[in-house]
């Protein structure tokens, strides 16, 4: 295994790449910079259930979409929401239904707990596709992106690419950072436990439902954000947000990356949205494009028979053979 | 007088019409080894499971702390300070020596909140379990997966394990499962240590193991006591000998 | 409303939940056997629909549509568990989700560019096109008391497969206990082939039947496997029993949902296993 310092300073060097890109990228890839940043937030929420806690989720859009609709339901119709109170609210909004749907999950395992967090997302879908709390299938429009101020001074402007962009790496190092101590924390240690031998951890002492619906909710929040910020990015929500699709595709990118790393997670987002951005660019496939979900499906496939410890194991099995 | 910290009184657990433990009575005293002898099937770890809390009693109870037991969630007993090593190794195989035991010791003092300190930094959970390993003799095996040790190593862990936890109460199933003589001359003589200070049960096979340390013993056939008092009592008891060790001259017949 | 109406409703909630237990014992008979989760198991069902629009399309026929389906999905799915499935039955669930959700894209995109993305109808046999009569003004559709009656016939089947022949023996053997009966020289691997064949056929064969009344079009799939999931966690994983209760549950919840409060209908069926879940986080029956 890699020695700590090599890694820190790999990701130092990352982290300071990222922080020049914009200075010189072009404006449509500085806005896929951000965009691939911000899944990388959603996939390091889901690496905490899935491989830090074993517990595989297949709804976690389902937080990722809330989130987005309680910032474009609270903003006002014609002015700036603020993100002092709007990213409080939409997180808050997640944890509560975390909790609350953590109950009931938690109390399954397994297949069950597969299932049962698919059908959950699928449930706040039809929430907001056919009762008045959604916009339908159009979705809502976000008017402005949410204002940063301090009484009148306007300590960011969000609207700003570059300036969205180093908000965006801000949080997502702070996401990373602050997930690195609470898993090397005794509350990150019993969850690697309860991943190990739940029953043994529970003969121990270790109440692990109450850890894993912490976790859950830990989880959930963090998925908030980035759908906060997805929000705020698109411009709008709309239903297909809280799809199948964006939750199976967050899963492929966790264990794609290498599930249990949490640098996994963020390699993994990056590999698939590359992947999707380049399978349908039409300038590069042509009127094969259109089918890119075939390629990248195939794609999938070949991973799960493959490369079963992701790319980051990857990476550790050249490091070991050389 | 030894006192007693545990009583279990006419426990019963049916599975279906099935009775795995049908009316046993139990008492566990501090600064005593009480012995739970008898053949394959004869209920003694349904009776541990009752005990840990891993199942819950159809009827009777379990009368520790002033609590009754019977029912609770196994994180609940354990904390109120029962410990219990696995007949099969139990441990968190991916995990060093060390770790396994400081994660026993952290079930202590779990702090979760602090989520900013490093668990490794918490003292007194690290000297709980380094304490633990030593007094069960894998010290110097501290860095060591656990994966990687050997069985009789694994076994001495998983009562580590249990003793990092700091109970009250011990409740051994088989420890010596899969040990050699001298491994489990080891074992023996940190379970004849323990007793001074711990209310034991011991559930083994290995008969000579049982009377160099047992102080009371009881005998379970088909779910239900057949016998139980001191080690010479049973001993000598000519129903038991009969129904379970044999008689003099021959085997164990089961 | 009425008796009549309520009868329709009753009626349709059967055959809808019907149609449910014959795609998702498939689901629970593959995951309670080969312990496989599989979530490409809504694409058999939208396979079935696609092949009995084609089939029909050409032979103007639905009867003769069914066998020749039939016969191509089992087809299909021995070949699919031969190339594919076969690897997971050891892995960890992760990896058999990550699978089969590759293979749900795969398929999606097959089948877009096999058939395109339109919505498509498969005509009514003439032998079943007619209506029952119920009152003045009210009927119900033939077609739909047929589709409640082939699953109904097939359910039956599937009890007396599992439970009185030889071969369910050796499948619920298997599912018990897999090295011993390989060891008793069962071949569990032909075993295992024929089940997910059954699943496939099963699947394949509820979308057949039901594409004249619910028309053939993309992400039917998808839908019908969420659904399924809810009738699997209802009923308890490996339960045949369970998904047949279940699927008529979630049937007659959901088409009441649909009548009563249509805003909320989406989302009956999952306050429903939500309830479920409160009593029983095992599902009703547990294996």
């Amino acid at each position: 295994m890699r020695s700590p310092t090599r890694l820190t300073v790999v990701l130092l060097a990352i982290l300071l790449l990222l922080a020049l890109f914009p200075l010189f990228g072009e404006k449509f890839y500085v806005q896929l910079a951000a965009k691939v940043m911000i899944m990388a937030i959603f996939a390091m929420s889901l690496d905490l259930l899935v491989g830090y806690t074993g517990l595989i989720s297949l709804g976690h859009a389902a937080f990722f979409g809330l989130s987005g609709y309680v910032l474009a339901r609270f903003a006002p119709q014609y002015a700036a929401p603020s993100l002092w109170t709007s990213l409080p609210l939409a997180l808050g909004a997640c944890a509560i239904f975390a909790a609350v749907t953590g109950l009931l999950v938690l109390r399954t395992s397994g297949v069950y707990f597969i299932m049962v967090t698919l059908a959950f997302a699928q449930m706040l879908f039809f929430v907001f596709h056919d009762t008045p709390l959604g916009g339908g299938s159009d979705g809502i429009y976000l008017y402005a992106k949410p204002e940063v101020k301090l009484g009148e001074v306007a300590l960011l402007d969000l609207e700003d690419n570059q300036v969205f962009y180093w908000f965006v790496l801000g949080l997502m190092a702070a996401v990373y950072l602050f997930l690195r101590y609470v898993l090397a924390s005794n509350f990150g240690r019993a969850l690697v436990g309860i991943k190990t031998n739940e029953h043994r951890m529970r003969a121990l002492g270790y109440s692990s439902f109450r850890y894993k619906l912490a976790n859950y909710m830990l989880s959930g929040t963090l998925a908030g954000l980035a759908g906060y910020l997805a929000a705020m990015q698109f411009g709008f929500v709309n239903p297909e947000i809280l799809s199948w699709h964006t939750s199976g595709g967050v899963l492929v990118m966790v264990i794609l990356g290498g599930m249990g790393t949490l640098h996994g997670a963020v390699l993994g987002a990056f590999v698939f949205i590359l992947l999707q951005e380049s399978l349908s660019n039409q300038a590069w496939f042509g009127p094969l494009a259109k089918h890119w979900q075939l390629a990248l499906g195939l794609f999938i496939i070949a991973v799960a028979l493959l490369l079963p410890r992701g790319l980051a194991g990857l990476a550790q099995w050249r490091n070991r053979h050389g | 007088m030894a006192e007693t910290v545990l009583r279990a009184e006419h426990l019963t657990k049916r599975f279906g019409g099935l009775a795995a433990v049908n009316d046993v009575s139990l008492e566990l005293c501090l600064g005593q080894v009480h012995a739970l002898i008898g053949p394959n099937g004869a209920g003694k770890s349904t009776l541990t499971n009752l005990l840990s809390g891993d199942l819950a009693p159809t009827s009777g109870h379990i009368h520790y702390a002033g609590l009754d037991l019977a029912g609770l969630a196994p994180e609940r007993i354990s904390r109120l300070g029962i410990g219990r090593s696995y007949q099969k190794t139990n441990i968190f195989l991916p995990f060093s020596v060390f770790e396994n035991c400081r994660l026993a010791a952290q079930s202590r003092r779990q702090r979760p909140w602090r989520l900013f300190n490093s668990a490794l930094g918490f003292g007194d959970v690290n000297a709980a379990a380094t304490e633990a390993l030593d007094v069960v003799g894998l010290g110097g095996r501290r860095e060591v997966k656990a994966s990687a040790l050997s069985h009789g190593e694994q076994r001495q862990l998983e009562i580590a394990m249990c003793l990092a936890t700091r109970p009250q109460v011990l409740l051994l199933d088989e420890p010596l499962a899969g040990m050699g003589p001298q491994e489990s001359q080891t074992i023996i003589a940190l379970i004849q240590r323990l007793s001074a200070s711990h209310a034991v049960m011991l559930i083994e096979h290995d008969m000579d193991a049982v009377f160099a340390v047992a102080h009371r013993l009881t005998v379970m056939v088909n779910g239900e006591v057949l016998a139980s008092g001191t080690a010479e009592e049973v001993r000598a008891s000519p129903i038991v000998q009969q129904a379970y060790l044999g008689d003099e001259h021959g085997a164990l017949d089961v | 409303m009425d008796f009549y109406s309520f009868l329709i409703q009753l009626l349709n909630g059967l055959q809808y939940g019907l149609l449910l237990f014959l795609v998702a014992s498939g689901l629970t008979l593959v995951f309670g056997i080969m312990g496989i989760i599989n979530l490409a198991h809504g694409s058999f069902y939208m396979l079935g629909a696609y092949l009995a629009f084609a089939l029909v399309s050409s032979t103007g026929n639905l009867f003769l549509a069914l066998p020749v389906g039939i016969a191509l999905a089992m087809m299909f799915g021995v070949g699919l568990e031969w190339l594919l499935y076969r690897h997971l039955y050891a892995r960890d669930h992760l990896y058999q989700v990550l699978m089969t959700y590759g293979l749900i894209l795969v398929f999606e995109e097959l089948r877009s560019l096999i058939w395109g993305d339109d919505v498509h109808g498969v005509a009514i046999p003439a032998l079943l096109a007619g209506s029952f009569p119920l009152t003045d003004n009210l009927s119900y559709p033939v077609y739909r008391l047929a589709i409640s009656a082939v699953c109904l016939v097939l359910a039956g089947g599937l009890y007396w497969l599992i439970q009185k022949t030889r071969l369910g023996m050796m499948i619920r053997a298997g599912a018990a206990n897999r090295e011993m009966v390989q060891a008793l020289g069962l071949n569990i691997k032909l075993i295992f082939t024929l089940v997910f064949a059954i699943g496939v056929a099963l699947a394949a064969f509820a979308g057949m039947i039901a594409a004249p009344v619910s028309s053939v079009y993309p992400n039917m799939g998808a839908q019908v496997l969420i659904i399924c999931f809810v009738v699997v966690v209802i009923g308890g994983i490996g339960s045949v029993w369970g998904a047949l209760l279940a699927s008529v549950l979630v049937g007659m919840a959901d088409t009441f949902g649909q009548v009563l409060l249509p805003e909320y209908a989406g989302m009956s069926t999952y306050v429903l296993m939500a309830v479920v879940l409160l009593w029983r986080p095992e599902g009703l029956f547990k294996r």
